[in-house]
């Protein structure tokens, strides 16, 4: 079992970190007491807003020494309970930590602090003519956490993922030690890459107080297509095809009638077309040439395979209808019920129709509503189980049922737990029946040579 | 219903440039849309053609590089388009403008309606509809958020006047300029552009040749009533006050400043 905080020890945290940027129990706000989805619940003792490295490895070095668990939030924007700190102690929060801190042109690098905001990151490098690919949905969420979970988002299928674009990190590990792993080079292979290792781990190995990010040159223009079919079997039979093609296509996306409907209503307004049943959204980028040519040939596609029509989105205006429906489908589809909890799953994409199909079994055979959109380029489906007018302890078994049947049925497919929201506290056990004793006792044994003490995030990933 | 959208190619981003020695709006012909404010009167446009049937067709004024907008507007289903283009109508102010537009609606024969955007984000005047409906002695107007037809020769319109909500019956013919509140606008369609592409564009061109009133005089910039003396850029200013402290001794800064610029 963990320490508690003392009343020493708040002495000596102040001794470190001045009084305004400290507060402990009442003074914490309930925000700090969970995240935005999993239900995960609990108040740390004393809630740190630190501001340098520094700060973090004489905080680490103490707690490690007191054996007072230590959990990191940024924004708590995720959506697993992650940045929980369900065994109370301190929490280390990095939204001062906001600064960016270079622009290097000539490497293609930005270096930033944990805090920065995603939004403020693309916002920065695209006024100065350059572009950081990652776009998870969420862009509130701070550019630590878009590390520690490993974020994804819609771009995915042409620029990868956070991992992709993580060159560098400076990390304060449980003893305090500062370490610096990978830098500004291309390239490395150097022994085993903690710097890998670190990027998903969810704030259970170290504390990520600085970032070097890879970005690249902003495209020069973007275009999306929507493209409506008369059913989500067509629409995302379609899919395979389009990836199997020369489009290279940035995002493949893919919605229902339903869903969108919860985001008119949402948002008091309505989306250009609501006239059929199944929608995919492809967006190009490149130079203006290239992205003509890749949408006329993905548009054909789409027209053979059965399309209704493909619309062009191509203004900021109609950027901006199409778009902002699509960034508000998870609070729509939670503002259209009482609870709903969250299944983020990835399989192969070749099997996201069969898997969609199998939700709609499932919402049939266990009588709960299951709207879902997602990420149909790169197989990451966002599937949501709503309580509605179930009580908790009804919804609660219906729940456990359906994610254990989807859960079961991703692993037949080849596919897995989490695509881009990571594990956290809500999906460890799924995570354990995935991947298997072996696997994660590996993480066990990674996890005791970062964090002996299991003082970081304990209970996290998997059962400590 | 026959229906005349009056549309406008504008520069595609909202950062306008102005030449700081001439003081003209630097127009980057390959960077052009249409002006967002008139989808939404196209989008009117074509959903009272759904209902009611008739015709869509829209007008624009502007050097040849302006059909393109025509065919944005066609493949957003609209059946034809006309572009005024003349050597002799450029540098027109609003008013010459709406003398333009209005001369060559007069040349296409049977309308029941004319419908504009609020305004173009270029110029931003919010007059042309308004001085076009004076010309052609038409029933005008603005901000309109809703048409529902009454019979084949009135329509019923809800128009956002600030504080007040007019509802109005009108005769046909007659000019509306919408607000952006009354429709999402549709998006333009891959299906209809191959459809066109395949065949004739519906698309012709104009002069003021083909206008009844054909005194260059009253056109361009000779028939322009406006002398601009400079154009310049407004200041972009991002003066900004920071407000801390606990949630109590911040909203009462925040009332403060809110009297002391009289919002309260």
């Amino acid at each position: 079992m963990y320490n508690k905080v003392t009343p020493a020890d708040l002495a000596y945290l102040k001794s470190l970190i001045p009084e305004s940027r400290i507060q402990v129990g009442d003074e914490i706000l309930s925000d700090y007491a969970h995240d935005e989805l999993s239900g995960t619940e609990n108040y740390p003792e004393v809630l740190v807003f630190v501001t340098s490295t520094q700060e973090v490895s004489a905080i680490l070095k103490y707690a490690n020494e007191k054996h007072i668990p230590v959990t990191t939030r940024g924004a708590g924007t995720g959506l697993v309970g992650s940045s929980v700190a369900v065994h109370g102690g301190i929490m280390l929060c990095t939204s001062k930590m906001n600064h960016i801190l270079e622009l290097d042109e000539k490497n293609l690098t930005v270096t930033t602090e944990p805090g920065v905001l995603l939004m403020e990151l693309a916002a920065y490098v695209e006024e100065k003519g350059f572009f950081y690919p990652p776009d998870p949905g969420e862009k509130t969420a701070t550019i630590g956490g878009n590390i520690s979970t490993n974020a994804g988002g819609m771009r995915a299928v042409r620029y990868g993922v956070t991992r992709d674009y993580v060159r560098g990190l400076t990390v304060v590990l449980p003893s305090g030690e500062v370490v610096e792993m990978g830098g500004k080079t291309v390239k490395n292979s150097s022994g085993y890459s903690l710097l890998n290792l670190m990027i998903g781990s969810e704030g259970t190995l170290g504390i990520i107080t600085k970032a070097v990010l890879k970005i690249i040159p902003l495209p020069e223009t973007s275009l999306s297509l929507l493209v409506p079919f008369p059913t989500m079997d067509e629409a995302l039979d379609t899919v395979p095809k389009l990836a199997a093609s020369p489009i290279n296509p940035t995002a493949i996306e893919y919605f229902s009638r339903d869903v969108i409907l919860f985001a008119e209503d949402y948002l008091s307004k309505k989306f250009p077309d609501t006239s059929s049943d199944a929608y995919i959204l492809l967006t190009f980028d490149g130079a203006p040439g290239e992205v003509k040519a890749n949408y006329e040939k993905a548009a054909a596609i789409c027209m053979e395979n059965g399309a209704i029509d493909a619309y062009f989105v191509d203004t900021p205006e109609r950027k901006k209808s199409v778009w902002d429906a699509r960034g508000a489908f998870l609070e729509a589809i939670k503002s259209s019920t009482t609870m709903m909890d969250e299944c983020d799953v990835v399989v192969p994409r070749s099997r996201i129709a069969d898997f969609i199909k199998y939700t709609h079994e499932i919402a049939a055979d266990l009588k709960v509503r299951i709207p879902s959109f997602g990420h149909a380029g790169d197989g990451n489906l966002h599937i949501y189980i709503c309580r509605d007018d179930y009580s908790s302890e009804e919804f609660e078994e219906i729940l456990n049922e359906a994610f254990r049947r989807m859960y079961d049925r991703a692993a037949e497919y080849g596919g897995l737990v989490s695509g881009e929201h990571g594990i956290g506290y809500a999906k460890r056990d799924y995570l354990a029946d995935c991947l298997g004793p072996a696997q994660i006792s590996l993480m066990r044994g990674i996890k005791g040579a970062f964090d002996p003490n299991h003082i970081l995030n304990p209970d996290k990933v998997f059962r400590t | 219903m026959d229906i005349v959208v009056c549309i406008k190619q504008v520069p595609a981003s909202s950062n306008v440039k102005v030449d700081p020695e001439t003081g003209v709006l630097i127009r980057d012909g390959a960077n052009t849309k249409m002006n967002p404010y008139d989808l939404y009167a196209l989008e009117a446009a074509l959903t009272l053609r759904t209902r009611e049937g008739g015709t869509v067709r829209v007008i624009t004024m502007g050097p040849p590089a302006a059909n393109d907008v025509l065919r944005e507007a066609l493949y957003m289903g609209a059946d034809s388009g006309i572009l005024i283009s003349d050597r002799r109508l450029g540098g027109a102010d609003v008013l010459a403008t709406s003398y333009t537009l209005s001369s060559a609606i007069k040349t296409m024969g049977h309308v029941d309606l004319i419908l504009c955007g609020k305004q173009t984000t270029d110029g931003d005047t919010a007059q042309v509809g308004a001085e076009m409906a004076e010309f052609l002695g038409l029933p005008q107007y603005s901000n309109v958020r809703s048409i529902t037809p009454v019979n084949e020769n009135v329509i019923q319109v809800v128009s956002e006047l600030g504080s007040t909500v007019l509802t109005a019956k009108i005769k046909l013919p007659c000019l509306l300029c919408t607000d952006a509140e009354i429709n999402t606008p549709r998006l333009p369609s891959y299906k209809l552009k191959k459809q066109i592409e395949s065949g004739e564009e519906p698309l012709s061109q104009i002069s003021l040749d083909f206008f009844e009133d054909k005194d260059p005089k009253h056109y361009g910039l000779a028939g322009s009533a406006t002398a601009v003396e400079r154009i310049f850029p407004p200041d972009i200013s991002d003066d900004h006050a920071v407000i801390s402290g606990t949630g109590k001794e911040a909203a009462a800064q925040v009332l403060d400043v809110l009297l002391q610029k009289k919002f309260l």
